[in-house]
């Protein structure tokens, strides 16, 4: 077999302290119309967490003593596999070992960041602003007490809309956590291995009129040096990526390093959701691998027994009652 | 002298798609091929019926006449398609359940070759390493292998597509199905052991002839070929959008399940 499913050679890759952008790019692989080389099939997880843990301050990145504390702790959570009591709820829950779910099944970027997000310094997320959690408890009250009334009562992710963790901006999700990039003149693709295939036009032409929203935006990219630059906004308010407004902007910057990683930096803009635009990096490691069909609303066997299993909680209720 | 002129002016038009004008000749990239790349759709009543037909009411009679079947002479080289027999009861069946059976109703991916006539756009993204298919519906997408020889891993909706060049015609063969995309509306189908070789053939600048040959001995007495025109969008600024359709078969799919059901002609909840 020339792929495999992903496998742990990510490992063996050189350890990697991601700079601050603009990136330096390493790598002269170009594609034969002359752009830089950004195709391949790529590995999100990275050991640094998305947010820098509070004792850290401002420090950017772990010393190799901090480094290996943390990774030994990282890995214990990942291991931790609790002993559950058969025929209770908390038994019922998936092997992450059998479907490949272990994050340490996979490729992981070694990288000494101590946080995804660089910007702002502290490398912590900013607060959501009082507009913004207005509007996220407007939703959540909305849906009180019918969240399983109805399909349309469930998250976005559960209804196979769309995954948060494969939108623009893309972050490490749960599982699944790979994508592919491919490039032919005049256009950038990309497709999360959850997610909906991106063609990003990078011809010089404008966005589409905001009219037309998308739960993933609408993206342009263009060239600026070796780094692929993607703007991104038109969202619909209920993509709601992390509490923002239908007004989110996400400037995304790729980068090839060397052969095996490209740099993925990102940077969320929205005024009416945080004070401030903040953003982060980590590198993209290359697999030997393709990605696999995700068929979602093919096989979301969970909306139906969500719903079903309600509606046999409530007949259950009613018979008591009588 | 006015045709020297005209010839003169074509020259300078450049043979690329989009604002600059109008192609010339087909595309082709560095290595010589037919350059694929471009928003493609079928004009056509495939997707209704690849067979020949008269046109029909809407499945649902309430629709009226914008959903009414159009009529079509078919895309079926030589009109029928070879069922055996159990397999032409079985797509009489799926004709007459088609409002609660097809897969397109529920948002399924749609499969090959269904998802080329679609009645929506889809782009064909190339370079010498691979070629991608992106379609609008149901944001299908699918990786062909050019020179590629591994066989599907696993069953799946697409299939599983290894692509090669023969001469200017891009032979795509694809295997790997799970049996339950049908072909179009009107319930004709293959089975999982299907074999689809396309063909995608340079007709005139903004236009490919468009050919499936599908193979599957358990449902048909001998393989038959579907033969079709794809033409070129040349809308400027024409991109593909979202057209997520998830939410519009959730009735469909888990309608049964609500807590109240809705009445005819109310909105979901929102």
């Amino acid at each position: 077999m020339r792929f495999r499913m992903v496998g742990a050679a990510g490992l063996a890759a050189a350890m990697i302290g991601l700079a601050a952008q603009p990136a330096a790019a390493q790598s002269q692989r170009k594609t034969a119309w002359g752009e830089p080389d950004l195709a391949g099939v790529y590995a999100e997880f990275t050991i640094a967490p998305l947010q820098r843990p509070g004792e850290l301050g401002e420090q950017e990145f772990f010393t190799p003593e901090q480094f290996e504390a943390y990774q030994r702790l990282r890995l214990e959570e990942v291991d931790e596999d609790d002993e559950t009591e058969p025929g209770t709820p908390a038994d019922v829950h998936y092997d992450m070992g059998t479907f490949a779910l272990s994050q340490n099944e996979g490729v992981t970027s070694p990288n000494l960041r101590t946080s995804i997000v660089t910007m702002p310094r502290d490398g912590r997320i900013p607060p959501l602003l009082p507009a913004a959690v207005e509007r996220q408890n407007a939703r959540a009250q909305a849906r009180r007490g019918r969240e399983y009334d109805g399909p349309e009562f469930r998250s976005l992710t559960e209804r196979c809309i769309v995954w948060s963790s494969t939108l623009p901006p893309i972050l490490p999700g749960g599982y699944n956590s790979n994508l592919q990039i491919f490039q032919s003149p005049g256009y950038v693709m990309i497709q999360g291995e959850m997610g909906d295939p991106r063609v990003i036009p990078t011809d010089g032409r404008a966005r589409p009129r905001d009219e037309i929203r998308q739960y993933n935006g609408t993206s342009i990219g263009r060239w600026e040096g070796d780094t692929l630059v993607i703007e991104t906004a038109g969202f619909t308010a209920d993509t709601a990526w992390r509490g923002a407004s239908e007004n989110l902007r996400v400037t995304e910057r790729l980068t090839r390093l060397n052969d095996n990683v490209v740099e993925y930096a990102f940077t969320v803009a929205d005024p009416d959701t945080w004070a401030e635009p903040w953003g982060g990096v980590y590198p993209l490691t290359e697999m030997d691998a393709v990605l696999f069909e995700y068929a979602c609303t093919e096989g979301n066997y969970g909306m139906a027994n969500i719903l079903s299993g309600e509606r046999a909680a409530e007949r259950e209720a009613a018979q008591k009652r009588e | 002298m006015t045709r020297g002129i005209f010839a003169s002016l074509a020259l300078l038009v450049p043979l690329v798609a989009g604002a600059d004008g109008p192609l010339t000749e087909f595309p082709r990239t560095a290595d010589g091929h037919p350059d694929l790349s471009g928003v493609w759709q079928a004009v056509n009543t495939a997707h209704w019926n690849l067979e020949p037909h008269a046109s029909q009411y809407p499945a649902v009679l309430e629709l009226g006449a914008q959903f009414a079947v159009p009529p079509g002479q078919g895309v079926v080289v030589g009109g029928e398609i070879p069922y055996l027999p159990a397999a032409r009861a079985q797509r009489d069946s799926n004709f007459a359940n088609r409002l609660t059976d097809d897969p397109e109703g529920k948002c399924y991916l749609g499969g090959i070759p269904r998802s080329t006539y679609m009645p929506y756009p889809f782009q064909i993204l190339q370079n010498v390493n691979d070629v991608f298919m992106v379609y609008q519906f149901a944001t299908g997408v699918r990786r062909i292998f050019v020179n590629g020889t591994e066989e599907a891993p696993l069953d799946s909706w697409m299939g599983w597509a290894n692509g090669r060049w023969e001469g200017d015609t891009f032979v795509v063969e694809v295997t790997g199905f799970n049996g339950l995309t049908w072909l179009d509306r009107a319930g004709n189908f293959a089975s999982e052991n299907a074999r689809v070789v396309e063909r995608y053939t340079p007709l005139a600048p903004n236009h490919l002839q468009y050919e499936a040959t599908i193979e599957d001995s358990t449902v048909f007495s001998r393989p038959w070929t579907i033969r079709m025109p794809l033409y070129r969008i040349v809308d400027e600024g024409f991109r593909l959008l979202e057209f997520k359709c998830e939410p519009y078969a959730e009735e469909k799919i888990y309608g049964h399940l609500r807590k109240q059901p809705l009445e005819s002609g109310e909105g979901v909840p929102q």
